[in-house]
């Protein structure tokens, strides 16, 4: 695949993009950890919401 | 199963757990098919293989102003029916939509230097498509300064309907004004004007980005119901020790 003499601005365009996805995909999945780590801790510490509460 | 069912958040986050892989696996078997596509697409006869940039920029340029739209929308459900959902819905898409409004004016730039000569220029597409990512960022200081979340959202929802004029503009603005930017060639009366040979690998990617976008705002969405949960059950414990004391 020839890219041609402005490969350059092909390589960072498709560089820019994946580096932005990914930082989305990541900041998403570490926001999920760290949301089901914290729900975790507190129902450890036996907090629960009100809707699981019995009586 | 009701639609209305879906409203209900832990409904929701049951559904999303059991779409998300479904959803992940068909967006990389997509970008798989369109990067390979793209990548042995022909070069334009005029701007040669720049016209690769085309694949990202376009797509990102979609649902950049998609992600508004969705905005827009779940601005009503917040304003007029005040459904919590909505505005979960409202809230998860704005770092998502100024992501790929991001990616547009950045591989725009690196695409119109080779081909306009120069990396910016203030003609009407490509500042309403500035001010849209303004407009993004506006929105996300909105959630982040508000002292209370309920008012964070009504006013985010507001500039949302309100930025939503926006959305003509950028669509239109080359058939309004005389600018740099090419007229569209995809959505147009009489059909595209690109040819086959790059259309194909184009609309496989703009499938693509957009099961990426979809993925991404329906994981998002979870992160926030569950991260309103942790909110609720703080507030409840701090409600108890104050109440015990």
């Amino acid at each position: 695949m020839n890219l041609g003499p402005h490969a350059d601005f092909i390589v960072a365009a498709y560089a820019v993009t994946i580096f932005v996805v990914a930082a989305l995909v990541s900041w998403i999945a570490l926001d999920y950890s760290a949301q089901q780590r914290i729900l975790g801790d507190l129902e450890e510490r036996g907090i629960t919401r009100r809707s699981q509460r019995k009586g | 199963m009701p639609v209305i069912d879906l409203a209900n958040p832990s409904r929701f986050l049951t559904i999303v757990n059991r779409l998300l892989p479904w959803l992940t696996a068909v967006t990389i078997i997509l970008f798989a098919i369109g990067l390979y596509r793209a990548m042995n697409a022909p070069d334009d006869y005029q701007q040669g293989a720049t016209v690769k940039i085309m694949f990202l920029h376009v797509p990102a340029a979609w649902l950049g102003m998609f992600g508004w739209g969705l905005m827009s929308v779940a601005a009503l459900g917040t304003l007029v029916w005040r459904h919590p959902l909505a505005d979960v819905a409202g809230k998860a898409v704005v770092p998502i939509g100024a992501a790929f409004t991001f990616i547009c004016l950045i591989t725009g730039s690196l695409w119109g230097r080779p081909t306009w000569g120069t990396y910016w220029v203030w003609d009407a597409r490509l500042t309403s498509m500035l001010v849209l990512l303004l407009l993004y960022l506006g929105v996300i200081a909105l959630y982040w300064t508000a002292e209370e979340p309920g008012r964070g959202a009504r006013a985010a929802a507001i500039l949302s309907l309100v930025g939503a004029v926006n959305l003509p503009i950028i669509k239109f603005s080359v058939d309004w004004w005389n600018t740099l930017h090419q007229p569209a060639s995809v959505f147009r009366i009489g059909g595209p004007t690109i040819d086959p040979a790059l259309l194909t690998p184009l609309l496989i990617m703009a499938l693509a980005f957009t099961l990426l976008f979809v993925t991404l705002h329906l994981a998002s969405m979870r992160n926030e119901i569950l991260r309103r949960r942790v909110r609720s059950m703080r507030l409840l414990q701090a409600q108890e020790l104050a109440e015990a004391t």
